[in-house]
Parts: C-alpha cells; structure tokens; sequence
C-alpha cells in the first residue's frame, strides 16, 4: 500500500484532489463551488452503491449468499465470541510489535555499519532480513511452533503463545528494519558529517543525530506495518490458538454458515481504519512540520 | 490510493451491514417446509411416506452433475480407515488414501450405496471437495460428499444431510508417557490439556463432556491437531475412535487410546450423515438407499470388515 497521501479532509475528499500537493498552494473554494461538487459526489455515490447494491442482490445464488454470509442473527451470536477472542490477538500484536521496533532497528543498523570489520554483521544481518522477508509468515509460525516443541529440548518452551510471538517478530523485524534502513539513508550525509565535525563518534552521531531523525520520518510506514502485524495474528490460528480467526471458523463449522467471518472482518475494520487516519495525520503533520522547518 | 481505498472499505462495509440488516426478517434458514432429510426423526426410522417413487430416483430422471455419472466428493488428503491407502501408492489426485478403489469404510459404503442407486461402478466420480467448500453457497461441485461429516440440526438448515450410515463414538489418543495415558474416567481428564480438529463434534466432546479447566486447542487438520500431541502442547486429542485406530496403529508412535466416550444415553447418537446440496431431488433417494442397506446387512457387512476394532478400546467411566 501507498505510504503517500494526505489527512483525510472532507473538502478535498469530495472534490477528489489528492492530497500529495503543499497544502500552501490550496486556494480557496468559492461556496457556490463547494456545493456543487457535494451535491455531484452525492449522486455519483448513490448510483454507484446503489448499482453494486442491485447487481449483488438480484444475482440468482442472493438468498444463498445471504443466508450463509449474512445471517443476522449468526452475526449477533458470533460477535461477542469472537471479540473476546480478539484478547488473544491484541496481546500478540502489542507484545510482538515491541519486540519488533527494538530487533529492526538493531537490525537495521547492523546492515548500515561501515568497514570491512563488519562485514560478517553485515552479512548474517542481510540473510536474515532476506530469509524472513522471503519465507510466508504462516510457514514460519508452523515451523517454530510445532518444530522446535516437537525437539523435546529441555528447558525450552513449548507454550504455542511464546512461538508465535517469536514467529510473528522475526518475520516483521525483517520488514521493519528495511524501514528504518530506508530512514536512515534519506537523512543527508551532512548530517553525519556536521555531527563528526563536532567531535561526535561515528556511533554516537548514529544514536544522537541519524537515528532520531530518521525514526520520526518513517513512524507512518512503521504504523502500516503494524497493522500489518494485527492482521496476521491470525495466521497463530494454525497452532491450534483460540484466536478470534479460529474462534470464527468453529461457529463457522458448527453452523455451516460463513456469517462469523464478517463479524471478524468487522473487528478489524474497527480496529484498523482508525490507525489509518491516525497515520494519515502524522504524514500531514511530518510534511508541515519540514515545510516550516525548510 | 490510500483514499481510494478507505473509501471503498467504507463503502463496502456501509453494505454489508445494510445487506445484514435487510436479511433478518427472511434468515430463517430452514424455509417454509423442512426437506426429509433435515428432520432428525427420519435419521432414526425411514418412514414409508418418505420413500420417494422409483421412477424419481432412476438414473435418467435425475439431474446429475455429469450426466449418467454419480458425482461423490470427499476432501484430499482421505484418510483410512475411511479410505484405504493401496501398496502401489494413491492415483492423482489423491495424496493418502484412494477413494477411488472401493477399500476403506467410506469409499466401500460409497461405492454400495451409487449401486443401489443404480450406478456401475464405473459411472461413479470422485472429486476433491475440502470441508469448507461442501456447504459454501453457490453450485456445489458434486452430488454427494462423503467426508465423516457428523449430523447435527443447525449443520442440516444450510445442506441436506442423508441419514447416518455410521453411529460413531468420540476418543481420547495421549502419548505413553504422559499422565493421561492411566487414567480410565471423565472426571480424572479436567486438569490434562486437550485439542480437537476445527468442524469435528470431537470438539463438543472435550467442551461439554470432559470440561477442562485449560480452554481447548482447536487445529485446522488432525495433522496439525497430531503436531500439537507430539509437541507436548496437548496432552490429549480426541478424535472419532476409528480415526483413533488409525492415529494409534499408524501415525503416532508410542501414542494409546485412553477411552471411549460412552455413547449419549438420551437423545440421538452422534452419526455420519452423507451432504447433498440443499434441497437436491437425491437426498430422498439417497435415504432409501441407506435404509435397504442398513435392512438388508450390507451396511453391517462393510462396517464390520473396515471398522471392526470398534469393540476393543475401553470405555471411560464418568
């Protein structure tokens, strides 16, 4: 997905411009304007749903479709179940996404140090972003979490919980830090130089100057991940998690019908569009805040 | 882009719930007059008025998904006892077991029940149908799919499920070595971890017959469930007992049967039910079908010769 675009702004949604452009150079709309192109994203709006609306519903498998897709009263009893199940998702993505902001960046900065002595951090830190990236995170979660239990090590684990969260942040740590190395090289080298010229260490200018400003300029992409992340708590389904995904599909079995999907689907939506906008914000805010500073 | 999208997420969830609402008043699934299949009374007794005519069920009046053929669906990989796996190894597309041979339970009861209808055996088709896809809505690619699915009411509003041809008890598999493995009574399992395949009654089973204290675990396959035993992440999975057989005989070594599970004393005994899609002019042949076989003993005969070792697991105390 698109890391661009603007906040969400009633005016220019309905005028449909984009929101890429400075905002300095947005001139004002003339009322009678205004109300034009509201009343025109009205009628377009309601014959375009509304079409959809009538295609989907005159489709000859409909009352199929909506007995097993849209079951009222299936949605009613799905919903509290499988928002009680989401419990076991928020606490994988919260715990996972902290352990995910601290690896990608070590991670990240192994990949950017400089000089042939590294070579070999450099190395193993590649392979791993590139193995990570590369493996589908549900192998990954199977992989750990039926493999390494199924070993018999003593002393190690066996909790499926623990795996997945060890899953979920080797294969989000490997995007991550692609954010952060993308951060860290759009900073100028100016800045490294200013920050030597002034008797910091190559280290020190990373932890000082570097890295605090190139953590600020991708927290919308790091956000994005993130929801990333919420979303593919539900690949944990496969150990055997009563998650909300896993908790759906059982009401889904008993009852033979797909309606509890769409109460899963609901909670994401709640969930996630909110972490958008708050993403589409920071972008608005991180673009005016340069505009100022520049 | 970004916009684009919230917008039409927006949209679309604007409709589903307004395509939600407007369903309420016409989601009584069941509709105005239930199909014979779907009235638990008949899975016990077939009634004579519910026999339908010879002429409706004759090969040529049917309509078939190819026509002259019996179209019968089951998901990949089968799994014996249900079907047999041949020395030579399984034709593709099958990956385990071959339905297609007439060996193991289902694919002997299958091949039993196309001749009553009336087919060779040569008119009969299998196609891989996974357990989701036997009750999506839409055209159902088969006629019949024969996949150990149990019959329950709620399951009956969305297809048509035959008569059972199989009364089947629920089981507890542990490994040998684990505590779970000496104890021989319900009450003795609360505090031992249990995990069950996801659509299996096996799950009620552990929920509303054992009630452990630790929340059940619940796979998407008995593959995955069969990891989870071995990871020591269960201690015990309960599986229908001839599944247990084959678990105990052949996948999982070291691994025992602890029990069976008393059948119900009241109400129906858990069965297999074949699936139709809902409403097909064949459930009513496929039941009369069931009931000659259960009346004449070749259902008992082909019970016995691929589910036989049912007798020798013991059976839990309370």
């Amino acid at each position: 997905m698109s890391q661009l675009g603007g906040p969400l702004d009633t005016g220019d949604l309905i005028a449909g411009r984009a929101g890429l452009r400075p905002r300095r150079s947005r001139r004002r709309i003339p009322p009678k304007e205004a109300v034009r192109s509201s009343l025109i994203a009205l009628v377009s709006s309601v014959v375009v749903l509304g079409g959809l609306a009538v295609v989907v519903t005159s489709s000859p498998n409909w009352p199929d479709v909506q007995h097993a897709f849209f079951d009222g009263e299936i949605f009613a009893y799905s919903l509290p179940k499988v928002v009680e199940a989401f419990g076991t998702n928020v606490a994988l993505f919260l715990i996972a996404e902290v352990l995910i902001l601290v690896l990608g960046l070590v991670l990240a900065v192994l990949r950017g140090l400089p000089g042939p002595v590294f070579f070999p951090l450099r190395l193993l830190a590649t392979v791993f972003v590139d193995f990570f990236r590369a493996v589908p995170g549900l192998l990954v979660i199977a992989l750990l979490g039926f493999g390494i239990p199924g070993l018999g090590l003593a002393g190690v684990p066996n909790d499926t919980f623990f795996w997945a969260v060890v899953a979920l942040t080797l294969v989000y740590s490997a995007y991550v830090s692609e954010v952060y190395r993308a951060g860290i090289e759009s900073i100028h080298w100016s800045q490294e130089a200013a920050a030597r010229s002034l008797g910091l260490s190559r280290l020190q200018a990373l932890r000082y100057v570097i890295v605090p400003q190139a953590v600020r300029r991708v927290i919308p992409p790091l956000l994005n991940d993130f929801i990333g992340l919420q979303k593919d708590t539900v690949l944990v389904s496969t150990l055997g998690v009563v998650e909300i995904f896993r908790e759906s599909s059982i009401i889904k079995a008993a009852k033979f019908n797909f309606t509890p999907y769409l109460a899963v689907a609901l909670v994401f939506v709640v969930i996630t569009i909110p972490m958008a906008r708050l993403v589409d914000w920071l972008v608005a805010r991180e673009r005016s805040g340069r505009a100022a500073a520049g | 882009m970004r916009r684009a999208l919230s917008l039409s997420i927006l949209a679309l969830s604007t409709f589903a719930f307004a395509a939600c609402s407007g369903g309420g008043a016409g989601a009584s699934p069941s509709g105005a007059s239930p199909s014979i299949a779907a009235s638990p009374s008949a899975a016990a007794s077939p009634s004579v008025a519910a026999s339908p005519s010879v002429d409706a069920c004759a090969k040529d009046s049917l309509t078939l998904e190819a026509a002259g053929k019996l179209t019968i669906g089951t998901d990949n990989p089968a799994y014996p006892p249900y079907y047999d796996i041949p020395d030579a190894g399984a034709t593709a597309p099958w990956e385990l077991g071959d339905p297609t041979d007439g060996k193991g339970f289902e694919s002997a009861f299958a091949y039993a029940l196309a001749a009553k209808l009336g087919f060779e055996e040569a008119d009969v088709v299998w196609t891989v149908v996974p357990f989701d896809n036997s009750f999506a809505p839409g055209d159902k690619p088969f006629d019949i799919d024969i996949n150990q699915v149990s019959y329950t009411a709620e399951r009956a509003q969305a297809v048509d499920m035959s008569d059972g041809y199989y009364t089947l008890n629920q089981s507890v598999v542990a490994l040998k070595v684990n505590g779970l493995a000496s104890v021989t009574s319900i009450a003795a399992m609360k505090d031992f971890k249990f995990g069950a395949q996801i659509g299996t009654t096996s799950l009620d089973t552990i929920n509303t017959v054992i009630k452990p204290t630790a929340a059940a675990k619940v796979y998407t396959t008995n593959d995955e469930a069969i990891a989870g035993l071995k990871a020591k992440q269960i201690d015990g999975l309960v599986v229908d007992l001839p599944t247990a057989f084959y678990i105990t005989a052949a996948q999982v070594e070291n691994s025992v049967i602890v029990g069976q599970f008393p059948a119900p004393t009241s109400g129906d005994a858990e069965h297999f039910s074949v699936v139709l899609p809902k409403g097909s002019a064949l459930t009513a042949c496929v039941n009369s079908a069931i009931g000659a076989m259960k009346s004449d003993g070749s259902l008992e005969a082909i019970t016995q010769e691929w589910l036989s070792d049912k007798a020798s697991a013991p059976v839990l105390q309370p």
